[in-house]
């Protein structure tokens, strides 16, 4: 069950407003009856003033969606049509107290109404701003359409990314695995710039010789790094899952030698897809004698 | 007043035999099943029994057809994953539109990212299954059928004696979701073809947290879980001890109570249905309502969305069911809806009560009170309904066109 604000219970108990206005001169038709919820506005304008004298709802709708309506009404009543049109459906939701993340179209679908009622009195075509696609975050009304135009415009990469965006995604999560798709129809399985070492492991592993040319691989794409610091690093031996290197160079003695097999490993286990244990050459005959 | 749940087919109060005989396997007999002493034997007898009661139930041949599971779902899934890792040549499924999600999000899961090909059947205005689409799609590339005994939202029941049958005959396995139709209605699995069947014990008043997969001798299969011997290696994990005890009490009780739940509960949701559909106008009964459990009615009140109707509902102390979209939290009415070619002014204005043989007629008196002004108060705020005829606008989808609708 939702959890509704007092506010929102008591203006959906007893709403405000209900019903057309009398001698109504501005409409606004607003939402949508496949999704549920769909709202029509009626505002008697003073034309001296353009003052809202009176307001009026009909709503097909929820519970938040019959509350949001009653209290734009209540909110725009005395207001002149440009302080009107500063309301913003968070000052709805605020009116209410707040509306749960997956109710706050609800609140959005006040707002255009307000906006197509008085386009509709100042003889203006009202368009809503609404892409063509289908909805992915449903708690925020964001569609495919939307999410992919933010995506190319911004380079996004990351489900977090577009969240941060766009809304989409951060209430209830559910659209998650929607959004990665979105990605990966527009990024494909390019994968996310940035230090990336070797292609996805197949299944079944690798054969003895692929593995020690990808071990290879990575070894030699650290090895700019450690020469810059005037050290190396060099293959000795596989044996099973320990791997036998050479730090060689400046690498030799030096304090921070544990830190950069550490590092060589870690580099190897994701390269590989599997456990491997780094180990100085030194220690061969102690390893393979099972001295220790 | 004593609030009035009428949401049975969500789910069910526990029935207090059934917690009786459940609490002793927490702080008595709180052996693990699995172990070599007496703390153990004694749960794995009481278990054995809950295996019978559940048998009987389901009118299965063996003890051992039934595996005890976590829930409906688990089942379901265990079941369809099952019958396409047997037949991994086999890259077909048949369903129908008005599954449960349990069902149809894991076929459409499987369609998208397993290259399966998903039929799904669909169904009339009425809900009722087209049988010639059914025999043409079966082939040897199926690789197994999925249909619901009985529709949780309208309760309509599905042929699946017949379908199962000409499965059979075709060689393609069959799986039905019985979780709205165990304990509602006689299920004698023996004399049908049926190979797999889900159920939930919270549906018929045992606990939440276990369920079965019945699961018919000899029917090829492959465990979801692995990891253990339990349930002779179909369904690896740590029984749920207390839980399957107290869904084989639930089980035994279901049987006793079946001709109650069909002559006094059917009659109750009769009375409601009828009580209702003579006060309101422009309203009606969805499915099929010559052949549907006898515990559920569904009435679309057209012009008015759901979740508020639940809402006033509520406040009167009624406890029911919508399948509009705000319930959902979705942007969609119900699926099953859809599937019938409801409108959607009246899709998302269906409330759908279920009763249990905890109802009483003078519940069913109060709530054909409370409805009436419940269903005018929400239609004088709506843009569809005209205050003064006190009917429909004329023309409703002429009168109220609102954009991007």
């Amino acid at each position: 069950m939702w959890e509704y604000s007092d506010k929102v219970k008591e203006h959906f108990f007893n709403p405000r407003n209900a019903g057309a206005v009398e001698a109504a001169n501005a409409t606004g038709e607003v939402g949508s009856i496949s999704c549920g919820d769909a709202l029509r506005l009626t505002l008697k304008v003073d034309p001296q003033t353009d003052t809202i004298l009176d307001a009026g709802f009909q709503t097909f709708g929820c519970g938040s969606a019959i509350a949001s309506s009653s209290a734009l009404t209540e909110m725009v009543k005395g207001m002149t049509l440009e302080q009107a049109l500063t309301i913003s459906n968070q000052d709805i939701a605020d009116y209410l107290d707040g509306l749960p993340a997956e109710k706050m179209h609800c609140s959005v679908m006040g707002r255009e109404a307000l906006a197509a009622a008085i386009a509709d009195y100042r003889g203006e075509e009202w368009h809503d701003d609404h892409e063509e696609g289908a909805l992915i975050c449903k708690c925020f009304g964001i569609d495919a359409a939307m999410i992919e135009q933010t995506v190319r415009a911004n380079d996004l990469r990351s489900i977090e990314e577009v969240t941060n965006y766009t809304k989409a995604g951060g209430g209830c999560a559910t659209c998650h695995e929607g959004i990665e798709k979105v990605l990966a129809g527009i990024w494909g399985n390019e994968p996310a710039p940035g230090p990336v070492l070797a292609e996805v492991v197949p299944c079944g592993g690798l054969t003895n010789l692929q593995r020690i040319r990808r071990i290879e691989q990575v070894l030699e794409s650290l090895r700019p790094t450690l020469q810059r610091d005037h050290g190396d690093v060099e293959l000795v031996d596989v044996d099973g899952n320990v791997i036998y290197v050479n730090l060689v160079g400046a690498c030799t003695g030096c304090m921070m030698a544990g830190a950069t097999l550490g590092g060589i490993q870690q580099q190897l286990i994701e390269a590989l897809g599997e456990f491997v244990r780094v180990v100085p050459a030194s220690e061969m005959k102690r390893v393979a004698t099972g001295g220790r | 007043m004593a609030d009035i749940y009428l949401d049975n087919n969500a789910t069910t109060r526990v029935d207090d035999a059934v917690v009786q005989a459940m609490l002793p396997f927490f702080t008595e007999q709180y052996g693990n099943p699995s172990s070599m002493h007496g703390f153990g034997d004694k749960v794995g007898r009481a278990m054995k029994q809950a295996r019978s009661q559940v048998q009987a139930l389901l009118g299965a041949a063996h003890d051992s057809e039934i595996v005890f599971t976590s829930c409906g779902t688990e089942s379901n899934s265990t079941a369809i994953l099952s019958a396409l890792k047997a037949h991994p040549e086999r890259r077909e499924i048949i369903t129908t539109t008005v599954e449960h999600p349990a069902v149809l999000t894991l076929c459409q899961h499987l369609e998208q990212d397993e290259c399966y090909t998903v039929h799904y059947l669909k169904v009339d205005r009425q809900g009722r299954l087209d049988l010639d689409q059914y025999r043409a799609l079966l082939s040897p590339r199926v690789a197994v059928v999925s249909v619901m005994w009985a529709n949780n939202e309208t309760g309509t029941l599905f042929p699946v004696r017949e379908m199962a049958e000409l499965a059979h005959s075709a060689g393609v396995l069959f799986h039905t979701d019985a979780v709205q139709a165990a304990g509602k209605i006689p299920l004698d699995l023996k004399s049908t073809a049926i190979d797999m069947l889900s159920l939930s014990g919270h549906k018929l008043h045992a606990p939440k947290g276990v369920g079965v997969l019945y699961l018919r001798r000899g029917v090829r299969y492959r465990p979801l879980l692995r990891g253990g011997h339990q349930e002779r290696g179909r369904r690896a994990g740590t029984e749920n001890a207390a839980g399957i005890v107290g869904l084989g009490v639930a089980a035994e009780l279901a049987l006793h109570y079946m001709e109650q739940e069909n002559t006094v509960v059917r009659r109750l949701r009769d009375k409601l249905e009828q009580g209702i559909i003579a006060q309101v106008p422009n309203c009606f009964v969805t499915g099929d309502p010559a052949n549907r459990l006898p515990n559920t009615a569904n009435i679309a009140f057209e012009y008015i969305e759901g979740e508020a109707i639940l809402l006033l509902l509520n406040k009167a102390g009624i406890a029911a069911s919508s399948g509009s979209a705000c319930t959902s939290g979705s942007l969609e009415p119900s699926h099953v809806m859809r599937a019938m070619d409801i409108p959607y002014t009246a899709a998302h204005g269906t409330v759908r009560f279920s009763f249990s043989r905890y109802n009483t007629a003078e519940e069913v008196t109060r709530v054909i009170a409370a409805v009436p002004p419940i269903v005018a108060q929400l239609r004088k705020l709506s843009p569809y309904w005209d205050g003064k005829s006190n009917g429909p606008v004329r023309d409703p989808q002429q009168a109220f066109a609102p954009s991007y609708a």
